[in-house]
């Protein structure tokens, strides 16, 4: 059963969608009659295409203009959900997607549902379930409010995948209400440099926390091994707030969530907010030199032992085989 | 200048969390100060001290009358605090707590600049700061890993997934930040000891002139269906290390294809 039209808060980074995206415009076909989206950028027409793919049949356009795109998109947002009334609002939980959806929920006097790892139609109604205590409980929740419902969803939560070839039909906003919202300005935009494949999208994640010692050893313990698996490293918050690694290597409830073929957890407790970005992985690997650390309670393969000797014999017995 | 801070007080994330009959979070416990937002404490410390006057407020929300962690950011340098607290607030969810902040900063007399954190540790919603700044007008950059004020401006470093975004406003605003931004000190034997005769300003939400349907479980407008545990992953094999288990490991990526 069906829940009427479902608006989605498109995110690219130029001409490529987020799979954040792309996963709740598949998730919007399943829950949705008709799906649209809102999309902040400069060049709309270079997007919609794909947004169509995945079943957008109109994409909302607006243009930043130097502005910052989630307050763009909360006034985006608010003009469609003013124009043609969708039951339901989703965005990532993304930088954003959460100042988009903030900002909406005020300017509309509507409650927002954030955290959600799934989403469904329980009759006339949208019941969201989240996670609590690090994954272990799972809270189902229902909003009561008037519509649009809006809920903010946990990137990797479900699969992207293709369908219903909609049009992707570009509709410009034009201008747009953003009273004061609208004076803060983009004035520079710093990208630091990155090698291999990114956290959310690597088939392998190896990743490392307070036991590999040292700053100099994730070096060889956590980068060497993600590279010979043609992998990304990742790290847990005690070792991204000691500064040995930056935060956009987080894994867990205030990073990022991944979930890889394979998760090779090195010098890693399993805290339940660092199980909770992690846990979805196919396959996990654990070297941790306490046997009764944590993470072995979801490790397909648990080494105990020392980091240090173990994971330079494992570099080098891959190397060795050529 | 000016600066308000909203400081929320939790239960201690050490211990284990527990749900009340009514699926939310027990808060009926002792509540200290969220250690995220030490991190805003101490940016409108420096910021206030750079400007060379004015003082920091904060404000806060809590369903019971706890003032414990007040007390702490109060110990670091705080002036006063406005607490927003009555049994009717339990159950609010972002937009109700958003809704009280707000109408807590008018109290306060309003600031040049709110901070808040990215998100708080047990509610992490992330939502707030954005809708405390809609509620007031307010433009909103949230995500700091920098904040800098000067010619009625603040400019911040925005934490983006590629590095960061440099962004400005005119003031007043409302800045979230994330931990990081700078280091918070600890309360010094002195700072205790003053922060016991600052004051605090008890209120409620009726006292700022919102209604029961606004806040607390009514407000929220949403049920909680079912709370259930999520099905566990099962552990595999666990070998100690002899010296061998890196052939394992091999063997393993081996039988997952990996090399
Ligand atoms: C609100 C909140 C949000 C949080 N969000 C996150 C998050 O997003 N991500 C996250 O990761 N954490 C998060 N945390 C922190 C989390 O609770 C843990 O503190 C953190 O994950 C622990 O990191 P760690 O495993 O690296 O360190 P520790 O817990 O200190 O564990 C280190 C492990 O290394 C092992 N070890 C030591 N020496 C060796 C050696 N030579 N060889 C092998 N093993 C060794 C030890 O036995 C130990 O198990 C959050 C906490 C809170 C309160
Ligand atoms: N009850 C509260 N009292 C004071 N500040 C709060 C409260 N709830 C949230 N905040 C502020 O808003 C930030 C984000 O909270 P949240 O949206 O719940 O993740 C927190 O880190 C606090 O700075």
């Amino acid at each position: 059963m069906a829940i009427g039209k479902v608006l989605v808060f498109a995110e690219a980074d130029g001409a490529a969608v987020s799979s954040a995206t792309l996963e709740l415009l598949t998730k919007a076909r399943e829950i949705g009659d008709a799906v649209e989206a809102v999309i902040v950028s400069a060049d709309a027409a270079a997007v919609a295409p794909q947004l169509g793919e995945y079943g957008a049949a109109v994409v909302h356009a607006a243009d930043p203009q130097g502005r910052l795109s989630g307050v763009v998109g909360a006034a985006a947002l608010a003009s469609v959900v003013a124009s043609s009334a969708p039951a339901v609002v989703l965005c990532a939980q993304s930088y954003d997607g959460r100042d988009a959806i903030s900002h909406l929920s005020a300017r509309i006097d509507r409650p927002v549902l954030t955290n959600a790892v799934d989403v469904r139609v329980d009759g006339d109604a949208l019941v969201a379930q989240s996670a609590m205590f690090g994954g272990n409980t799972l809270v189902d929740t229902k909003l009561t409010s008037g519509q649009p419902w809006l809920v903010v969803v946990r990137p990797k939560s479900f699969a992207a995948e293709p369908g219903g070839a909609a049009a992707g039909e570009v509709v410009s906003l034009g201008d747009l209400e953003l009273g004061r919202s609208g004076e803060a300005a983009v004035l520079d935009k710093h990208v630091e440099e990155r090698e291999g494949p990114q956290l959310e999208e690597a088939a392998v994640v190896v990743s490392g926390g307070r036991g590999i010692g040292s700053a100099e050893n994730y070096g060889p313990l956590v980068d060497d091994l993600a590279g010979l698996l043609n992998g990304a490293s990742g790290a847990t918050r005690a070792i991204v707030d000691a500064g040995w690694v930056p935060y956009s290597k987080q894994v867990g409830q205030t990073g990022k969530t991944v979930k890889p073929k394979l998760y090779v957890a090195v010098g890693i407790s399993g805290a339940t907010q660092h199980l909770v970005g992690m846990k979805g992985s196919d396959t996990i690997i654990a070297i941790n030199k306490d046997p009764e650390a944590p993470i072995f309670s979801v490790a397909d393969l648990g080494i105990v032992g020392d980091a240090t000797t173990v994971v330079p014999r494992i570099v080098e017995a891959i190397r060795a085989r050529g | 200048m000016n600066v308000i801070v909203c400081v929320k007080q939790i239960p201690d994330p050490a211990l284990p969390g527990e749900l009340d009959p009514d699926h939310t979070l027990k808060r009926d416990v002792k509540l200290i100060l969220d250690e995220s937002d030490m991190y805003g404490v101490e940016m409108a410390l420096q910021l206030v001290d750079a400007a060379g006057g004015g003082e920091v407020t904060l404000v806060s929300m809590a369903p019971n009358s706890e003032k414990g962690g007040l007390r702490t950011a109060l110990a670091m340098g705080a002036a006063k605090a406005v607490l927003v607290s009555d049994g009717s607030l339990a159950g609010s969810d972002s937009l109700g707590t958003a809704r009280v902040l707000a109408r807590a900063v008018e109290r306060a007399g309003g600031a040049d600049l709110v901070l808040t954190a990215t998100e708080s540790t047990d509610g992490y919603t992330g939502t707030v700061p954005g809708q405390v700044a809609e509620l007031l007008g307010w433009p909103s950059l949230t995500f700091a890993k920098k904040v800098d004020v000067a010619d009625g401006k603040v400019t911040i470093q925005r934490q983006t997934e590629a590095g960061y975004d440099v962004v400005e406003a005119p003031l007043p605003a409302v800045v979230s930040v994330t931990a990081g931004v700078v280091e918070p000190r600890y309360p010094s034997f002195k700072g205790i000891m003053a922060a016991k005769n600052k004051p605090i300003d008890e209120c409620t939400p009726s006292d700022l002139g919102l209604s029961g349907d606004q806040v607390g479980w009514s407000g929220a407008r949403q049920e909680i269906v079912s709370v259930a545990a999520a099905p566990e992953r099962e552990a595999g094999e666990k070998i100690e290390d002899d010296g061998t288990a890196h052939e394992r490991v091999v063997a393993f990526l081996e039988e997952l294809k990996l090399i």
